[in-house]
């Protein structure tokens, strides 16, 4: 009786869910293979795997999305079959997925399902199409407009008018510690200086080659003008990573900072924050620092790969699945302002201005090396001393460059 | 003991310690001595949503072949230990020759990676490890003097430390001591400082990780001394107090030979423990005013490019650490066992 009762519960589902797909004017009914996610979690990407899943429920599917998802990819990924056949990464991540070769090119897959899909959602390397893009992501200016108003000034567009801004802040009186920024030691500070250096104009490598080249005067600049902002910033600053930085503009902390895109929708929403805070949060552009004119900030986009390790089935099934997930059947109401979605039919909201407004100022991407993950880390370990006052930049900057040089070395990158 | 039965007698822990303890060893030890490959690096076009860029990438074709021919790697011998990011016997040597008397040639020491986290690691092991004793001691001797009625709640309340999760104990302090947790907000106001900040300074940092480490594992040292304190002769203390002697003098001169060689134990257990320190400096975000070796060891495996062959000779380096650190109380054990 159980099992007849099981059987027609399952009928009625697999019926149910083939009608969902068909009202979402997609054919999305995988019969076989296999679908299994990794990836980071924040919304737009529960957004993507449950659409994903939803797609895929007449087959085994299953999604494990943490914030520790690059601690476990690259191993999920490089036994044969894979236990994840697909990784969701972001064009920092991917380049560790590729340097180990656990993940498929597309090329063939986009032939047969993904004729849907734009070329400027495609992420292809020498021709090769490696991952499918589905949202953008910057950091930008967030800014109190009714601060700002109180000491009559403009919304600043580069470091410089920050730094005028918060003295007068501080002078007065309205908050002690008006800058904010996630400078906590190791990946979030590393991310700052990347941002900073870029803005300045400086290059990281000598062109076509692993040879780090940092030491110089933009170098120097860039750590200035982070040390500058220090002085604005709370003292614990090198403990505040994105949240603690969040939690700093929820309680009323804050009036400047450079901050996520993806996070800005908490920011302006009335959850956490006094009315005063959350309803005169505004989101600038990107900032500049010193007169190169390139923006302080770098672009990132959010995508998908499919493993190399897995059967044709199991990866046609899960290319079918997410093109589907990262198709315009995502967008809806609740989805919309979630990231700042790369597909058609994407309306732009007001938390998403800041990403759109770096995209527009010509950001540089985030550089996908093989070798850039190893001066990240050897940033995040080396530049605490300097803002701590311990070392000169130029000593933090040659320590740096030894340490990337001897972690590029081990990894035969020279 | 017969030595067949003997044999079978250990068979299953000599099994066990093969399996979790000489094999992971045998396998750090190669990996550190090997490093990558030399990788094939092309130029190619990468194009995506904010347009096509010339980039470096690795060529997988030719990185495979290499990975085919030497699957370990390229062997470098001891070459991973004499780097900077590990010994830094080249820099050590220079910043010898060129630094200006002992104080200059510390600061070019505390510059490399591998010294400062010894620096902090040693700091903290030879602080908390005696500290961890003298409390965990006092408790003990505290708790045996309670009302039996009470004693079931007192030891509990006083496991408590040891019972939470370190990663979850240190995150409570980590806020608690927030210059707008209680604790900090306590202390800017004892203090009369409205900016002092317990994370802002290296030195506070420091003391605040010590304290958490004598808080976390002071209930071990108490279990143990007070298992012990049961056993103590309780004629020897009537004669004591027959002869007069007071509470304190019956501590010094009866209980604490006594527990003399539980003191052994729980310093070899905790110069272990703590040289391992790990747990809350990521949990206060510490990372930027102090390191230890197994934080080290996180690091290179954390990030977006794994150094695996790094990560082994630091978990080589630490085991021989515990090895220095724990060889004086195991020969004096030796010695003991031999005695009797």
């Amino acid at each position: 009786m159980n099992m007849i009762k099981t059987a027609a519960l399952g009928t009625v589902m697999a019926v149910l869910t083939g009608t969902t797909a068909m009202a979402g004017g997609h054919a999305c009914a995988i019969t076989e293979g296999r679908l299994s996610i990794v990836g980071n979690e924040f919304p737009a990407i529960q957004s993507v795997a449950a659409l994903a899943q939803e797609c895929a429920s007449g087959v085994e599917n299953d999604s494990n999305l943490t914030a520790d998802h690059q601690k476990i990819n690259v191993a999920g990924m490089t036994g044969n079959p894979a236990e994840y056949t697909s990784a969701i990464i972001a064009n920092s991540s991917i380049v560790a997925l590729m340097n180990e070769d656990v993940i498929r090119p597309l090329d063939d897959l986009v032939a047969m399902y993904g004729a849907d899909i734009p070329a400027h959602q495609l992420i292809t390397i020498d021709g090769k199409v490696m991952a499918v893009a589905f949202m953008a992501n910057a950091q930008h200016l967030v800014y109190r407009k009714d601060v700002l108003e109180q000491i009559g000034m403009d919304v600043p567009t580069s470091y410089e008018d920050v730094l005028a801004a918060a003295e007068k802040i501080r002078a007065m009186g309205i908050m002690e510690n008006p800058v904010g920024g996630a400078y906590a030691a190791g990946w979030n500070l590393a991310e700052e200086f990347v941002n900073m250096y870029l803005g300045t104009g400086g290059e990281f490598f000598e062109a076509g080659t692993a040879k780090v080249s940092i030491n110089n005067a933009q170098g120097v600049e860039a750590l200035e003008m982070m040390k500058a902002l220090t002085a604005y910033m709370n003292p614990d600053y090198l403990t505040h990573d994105s949240n603690a930085t969040s939690a700093e503009w929820e309680a009323g902390n804050v009036a400047l900072m450079n901050m996520w895109g993806s996070r800005t929708g908490v920011l302006m929403d009335d959850e956490g924050a006094a009315e005063v805070v959350y309803s005169n949060t505004m989101a600038g552009g990107p900032l500049t620092v010193g007169d190169s004119g390139a923006a302080a900030s770098t672009l990132w986009w959010d995508g998908w790969t499919v493993a190399k390790n897995i059967s044709d089935e199991d990866a046609a099934a899960t290319f079918q699945a997410l093109a589907h997930a990262t198709s315009p059947a995502l967008l809806n109401d609740e989805t919309m302002s979630q990231a700042v979605w790369l597909m058609d039919g994407f309306d732009a909201q007001p938390v998403n201005e800041g990403v759109l407004a770096t995209v527009a100022a010509g950001a540089a991407p985030y550089p996908m090396l093989p070798y850039i993950g190893l001066l990240h880390s050897a940033l995040g370990d080396n530049l605490a001393e300097f803002l701590k006052g311990e070392e000169s930049a130029e000593q933090a900057l040659m320590d740096i460059e030894a340490a990337y040089t001897t972690a590029a070395t081990e990894k035969g990158f020279l | 003991m017969k030595h067949t039965t003997f044999a079978w007698f250990v068979l299953p822990s000599a099994l066990l310690m093969l399996l979790f303890i000489a094999l992971p060893i045998g396998s750090i030890v190669t990996q550190s001595l090997y490093s990558a490959h030399e990788q094939v690096l092309v130029t190619v076009e990468n194009c995506g949503p904010f347009g096509c860029t010339q980039s470096t990438t690795v060529d997988q074709e030719a990185t495979q072949a290499l990975k085919a021919a030497e699957p370990l790697g390229k062997f470098a011998g001891l070459d991973i230990y004499k780097d900077r990011n590990h010994l830094a016997f080249a820099e050590v040597h220079e910043a010898w020759i060129t630094s200006d008397g002992l104080p200059d040639f510390g600061a070019a020491l505390m510059n490399l990676p591998f010294y400062d986290a010894m620096a902090f690691t040693l700091t903290y092991t030879f602080i908390v490890t005696p500290l961890t004793i003298l409390l965990g001691f006092l408790i003990a001797v505290g708790v045996n003097a309670v009302a039996t009625a009470l004693k079931g709640p007192t030891i509990f309340l006083t496991l408590l430390p040891f019972i939470v999760t370190p990663l979850v104990g240190s995150l409570i302090i980590f806020w608690m001591v927030d210059a707008r947790g209680i604790l900090g907000a306590g202390l800017q106001w004892l203090a009369d400082d409205p900016t002092l900040s317990l994370k802002a300074s290296t030195g506070l940092m420091w003391a605040m990780l010590m304290v958490y480490g004598v808080w976390h594992s002071a209930p071990f040292a108490f279990v143990v001394f007070y298992a012990g304190l049961q056993t103590v002769n309780q004629d020897s203390l009537e004669a004591a107090m027959i002869d007069g002697a007071n509470r304190f003098q019956r501590i010094i001169y009866v209980v604490i030979p006594h527990l003399y060689p539980l003191v052994t134990f729980v310093a070899l257990i905790q110069l272990m423990d703590n040289f391992r320190v790990f747990e809350p400096i990521v949990s206060f975000t510490a990372q930027a005013h102090a390191r230890s070796l197994s934080y080290a060891i996180f690091n290179d495996l954390g990030g977006e490019t794994r150094l695996l062959s790094s990560a082994a000779a630091t978990s080589m380096l630490t085991v021989v650490g515990v090895a220095i650190l724990l060889s004086p109380v195991l020969v004096r054990t030796y010695r003991n066992f031999d005695k009797g």
